[in-house]
């Protein structure tokens, strides 16, 4: 008992560890995390993987052997006591016990005996030697059995368990007969000693398949590797469903599947869903992820270096990779996922400057609009890799974005995939295309048009008298410093400009200047570039403006974007993936018994009351005395009462 | 659990029961009626498998008769009040200020936090009259949370037919069920045992849950009924989340009996109180209920989780410290029946069993991440 007590503390105890510690991580986590000395140390004590370590399942075993040995100890015993009535109990040990009365009554035997059975309690008699009648009875004999049932419950659960448990593959790792790869190799290049048969009994594992692809085998995680498990069956995925609530939550996953025996060659179309798994030859088929399964894309690639020339269309396939050369360099252009969905929490509106009353308002009002779920709609990833096995990873958007009410073209980027995506916002023209912006940006890059540039720049600066005659030329020089020192740096080399050259005290006057000066000269520019390209004036108003103000934040933001082309997503077809959890598990049925009897041993321990009376009929009068397994307080009130009942049953008599 | 001298359960039924299981009978006859051709086969075994369960309640606590049908009564009058339209929440005068599932909540907050004032002062004052108030107050708030959840259940389905759930499946939900159900659990043994004081004890925990609701509420807006993910969209969670807070709230009030016990056994307050005995009986009576529960709610867990995750057992955090909270108590029965302790330390050791219960309860939601994704804070 003392040694079990302590087993369940180790027990707990390591499940606490399993529990903080995340478990089954790839390796290299674990190693980046507590550093070389700790990350053996805890390998070996099997800590990331604490459930399936060997010491857990001795552990388990030594409970089950405990267990198991104490209902073999006290079982007998148990039995004989459910069994027996103790008629042979003695006067001296009757009149020991705590509920004990002589009581002034006669009783004959027939009618005592059915005033007890009256009462649901099974009576046995035994004579004695000195004339007089011992009436033994008892009621509520099941809870014993409820120790049974309870611990029989637990060994029976943990063998199920045991069934289930990986012991099989850790015999064979051990003998050398199984060896997990660690390597990510094609599915046919697997050793055969990764491999397990269709007849292994017990598995849990998983598998990725596209739309319209087949799979016949699962993996399943092992330490460090995996290994293959063959099915008996091919599944093939026909089509993937994911449905949404109004408010963006996703609503169902489900997918359309064909399995077809490997043996008889027999096909049967079944859909699965979350919740709803399909069993198929013993082997039970989860719907357990989604993503995208390589959907072929289309795309624009704007050429940043001549960016007013069109861009030219380019095809791939999202989670694969394609040579890309541009400007006579060599790329790699590896795509990520394709994400069709892309839903934001866009936050609670205004949740920190709510008044008390708001606040009271909202809290009587069950609908859900203070989150404001958004679906933005699809999105790319990629990473452009150079020569030298450099790259960036972008992410695009395809569907325009409103923001304060005028549209843009999102494209994140980032150097590092620890850090947050930096976000680059490109307005879009009246046909909802980034055309205008990248003619304005052709304009700003080339030099070639800086002097018509600032010859208009100056001429409305001497109109509106914003400069004096004299400082004609000045002005118009800056314009053109400015425009080129703008174009090749953004807003940060200005700034460097300044840092490095300007006093502290003059920087921000000087600054100013130069953000005016940017912001009449890039109407100049926008008006150039419309003229070289055959195409109407820019129009003249607060929208247009602000089209040609964000335009210049764009193109600042470009120097980080560090790309040679701007690739834009034109199109799609989507292709998704489900992931699905296969499982053999045979100790479940074993395990589920195993909790109706722990269930069934619980009530009759906790809610079956075992009571015993005795009854000794005597010439002159009769003695009363009860026991129960526990609670004496309702022994005490159980007692009272029958005292005063057998009085009143004899006085009537 | 049957007294000796007890006639049969069939033998005893006077014909107040018989009314009331004919009462509930008829309602759930009637709810077939009208809605019966929209359920499944789960759902009609469900409809009655919960109307055996409440004549069963109703038979076994006298107080139950009229509690359940107040608090059933006070809903439909709520779905009235609705008239299938959700914006009457804000118009109708009833709905604004006393039935809409949020205001039943918040007048559910207010009362337990009176009656807790009410079981203390009558406690310190040896005032029968405040205690006796303080159970009313405690009634009062059991009925409108459970009205509340009832009338969330329909507005549910008022937002859009497709949101329509039973609502148990986020943290604030189960917050207030954990208050109802260690509410109703207290009232009952209140009633039995005759330990009205420790009341002040156990709303001490019920108004730390309410000030949680009343956080969760106005820092978060978790009130707002968001529809179901795809996991948690299984009639396993109907039956195991409810058995689940039995088993808590009987362990939370078991962990507040302790704290009496431990007070009354170093004489503060002990001539105010019920005596140690009597409260470490009440104590283990709580514990044996709340292990029946949290036994049937966890193996309900693993039949779920063999539905919706690939496998009855994965080691999931919130498994995990089910079982770990489980040994606990197993150990705590063990202690008492196999060596017959009594008293301080297992007073002490249920207190401890709280700390334990709190965190599988909100702790692995804080802490640590797994598959069980229903109420992230
Ligand atoms: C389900 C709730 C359980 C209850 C109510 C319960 C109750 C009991 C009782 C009444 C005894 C003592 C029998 C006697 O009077 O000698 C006992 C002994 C024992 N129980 Fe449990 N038990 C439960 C679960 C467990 C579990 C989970 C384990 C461990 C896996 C366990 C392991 C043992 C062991 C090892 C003994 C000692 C047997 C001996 O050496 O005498 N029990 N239990």
């Amino acid at each position: 008992m003392r040694f079990a007590i302590g087993l369940l503390t180790i027990l707990a105890i390591a499940s606490i560890i399993g529990t903080v510690l995340k478990q089954n991580e790839p390796y290299p986590n674990y190693a980046f995390e507590f550093g070389q000395f700790w990350f053996v140390a805890f390998e070996k004590l099997g800590l990331y993987d604490v459930y399936h370590s060997s010491w857990f399942l001795l552990i388990l075993a030594f409970l089950v052997l405990s267990t198991t040995l104490c209902i073999i100890r006290n079982g007998p015993a148990f039995l004989r006591d459910m069994k027996g009535f103790r008629e042979r109990a003695t006067d001296n040990s009757l009149r020991a016990m705590r509920h004990s009365q002589q009581l002034a009554l006669t009783l004959d035997e027939e009618r005592a005996t059915r005033l007890l059975q009256g009462h649901g309690l099974r009576v046995k008699r035994a004579a004695r030697d000195d004339g007089s009648v011992l009436l033994a009875a008892k009621k509520g004999s099941a809870n014993k059995l409820g120790y049974f049932f309870a611990h029989i419950a637990m060994v029976v659960i943990c063998i199920g368990g045991l069934m289930d448990g990986n012991l099989p593959l850790k015999l064979g790792e051990l003998t050398g007969s199984i060896k997990p790869e660690t390597r990510d190799l094609p599915q046919a290049q697997i050793p055969e000693q990764s491999r397990l048969g269709t007849g292994n009994l017990s598995f849990r594992g998983s598998v990725t398949v596209p739309e319209g692809k087949s799979a016949d085998v699962i993996f399943l995680n092992s330490g460090n590797g995996y290994l293959v498990q063959e099915l008996p069956f091919i599944v093939t995925l026909k089509k993937f469903h994911v449905d949404y609530y109004s408010n963006g939550m996703p609503k169902l996953f489900a997918s359309d599947l064909v399995i077809t025996d490997k043996g008889s060659g027999k096909t049967s179309e079944h859909t699965i869903k979350v919740n709803h798994p399909l069993v198929v030859d013993g082997v039970a088929i989860y719907q357990a992820s989604f993503g995208d399964g390589g959907s072929p894309l289309q795309l624009k690639a704007w050429n940043l270096q001549t960016p007013q020339a069109a861009p030219t269309e380019i095809k791939g396939n999202s989670l694969g990779a394609q040579p890309l050369k541009v400007n006579g360099r060599d790329y790699k252009l590896e795509f990520g996922e394709l994400r069709v969905f892309n839903v934001e929490n866009t936050g609670t509106p205004g949740s920190d400057d709510k008044s008390l009353a708001q606040r009271l308002n909202d809290a009587r009002s069950v609908r859900q609009d203070t989150k404001a779920l958004k679906n933005i709609g699809p999105s790319i990833s990629f990473k452009l890799r150079d020569q030298h096995g450099q790259a960036r990873e972008y992410q695009h958007y395809m569907a325009p974005m409103q923001q304060d009410g005028e549209w843009y073209q999102v494209a994140g980027v980032r150097s590092d995939v620890a850090q947050p995506f930096q976000y680059l916002r490109i307005p879009l023209d009246k046909d909802m295309s980034i055309a205008s912006f990248m003619r304005l940006y052709a304009a700003l890059k080339n030099p070639a048009l800086y002097d018509e540039i600032r010859a208009r720049t100056t001429a409305k600066a001497m109109q509106g008298q914003a400069i004096s005659p004299a400082m004609q030329q000045q002005f118009s020089d800056s314009v053109r410093w400015v425009l080129s020192r703008f174009a090749q740096g953004g807003f940060g080399a200005l700034e460097q400009f300044l840092d490095d050259k300007v006093p502290a005290d003059k920087r921000q006057a000087i600054a100013q200047t130069y953000i005016k000066i940017l912001q009449g000269a890039v109407v100049d520019v926008m008006d150039v570039a419309q003229a070289r390209a055959g195409l109407p004036a820019w129009p003249q108003d607060a929208k247009h403006y602000r089209f040609l103000l964000d335009s210049l934040v764009s193109v600042s933001a470009l120097q980080d974007y560090a790309a040679p082309v701007y690739l834009e997503m034109s199109g799609f077809d989507q292709v998704q993936a489900s992931g699905l959890q296969m499982t053999r598990s045979p100790g479940k049925n074993v395990v589920y018994l195993g909790s109706l009897l722990l269930v069934i041993g619980i009530i009759l321990m906790f809610y079956v009351r075992e009571v015993r009376v005795w009854l000794l009929l005597q010439r002159d009068g009769t003695r009363l005395a009860m026991t129960s397994n526990r609670h004496n307080r309702d022994l005490d009130q159980d007692f009272e009462r029958m005292v005063g009942y057998l009085n009143k049953q004899a006085g009537e008599a | 659990m049957e007294m000796v001298l007890q006639q049969p359960l069939y033998k005893r039924l006077a014909a107040g029961d018989w009314l009331y299981a004919l009462l509930i009978i008829v309602a759930a006859g009637y709810s077939f009626s009208l809605y019966g051709s929209a359920m499944d086969y789960y759902e009609q075994l469900i409809l009655v498998g919960s109307s055996i369960g409440l004549v069963a309640l109703g038979w076994f606590w006298p107080s139950w008769r009229w509690f359940f049908p107040l608090a059933g009564g006070v809903s439909l009058l709520a779905i009235q009040l609705y008239d299938h339209n959700l914006a009457r929440a804000a118009e109708s005068f009833g709905l604004k200020y006393l039935l809409s599932s949020q205001s039943s909540f918040m007048w559910m907050c207010t009362l337990f936090f009176l009656a807790t004032v009410l079981y203390w002062a009558g406690t310190l004052s040896r005032a029968g009259l405040l205690m006796r108030m303080g159970s009313g107050l405690t009634w009062a708030a059991a009925v409108f949370a459970l009205a509340g959840l009832f009338t969330r259940w329909y507005e549910s389905y008022l937002i859009a037919p497709d949101v329509g759930r039973i609502p148990v499946s986020n943290l604030y939900e189960v917050f207030i069920l954990f208050c109802l159900i260690t509410a109703l659990m207290y009232l009952y043994y209140e009633a039995k045992f005759a330990v009205r004081q420790v009341g002040a004890f156990v709303l001490l925990v019920i108004s730390a849950a309410v000030g949680f609701i009343l956080w969760y509420t106005f820092d978060r807006q978790a009130h707002e009924i968001q529809p179901l993910i795809p996991a948690l969209q299984s009639w396993w969670m109907k039956i195991h989340v409810p058995a689940n807070f039995v088993g808590y709230g009987a362990f939370a009030m078991s962990a507040m009996i302790g704290v009496a016990q431990l007070l009354i056994r170093r004489g503060i307050l002990a001539s105010r109180l019920p005596s140690a005995e009597v409260l470490d009986e009440v104590m283990y009576k709580a514990i044996a209920v709340g292990f029946l529960f949290f036994t049937i709610a966890t193996i309900l867990g693993a039949m779920w989780a063999a539905d919706a995750w690939g496998g009855y057992w994965s080691w999931d955090p919130k498994e995990t410290w089910a079982l770990i909270v489980w040994l606990n108590y197993a150990a705590w029965l063990h202690m008492r029946l196999v060596k017959g302790w009594r008293g301080e330390p297992l007073a002490w050791w249920a207190v401890v069993g709280l700390l334990v219960t709190s965190f599988a309860f909100i702790g692995v939601n804080m802490f640590l991440s797994g598959l069980h994704s229903y109420g992230a804070l």
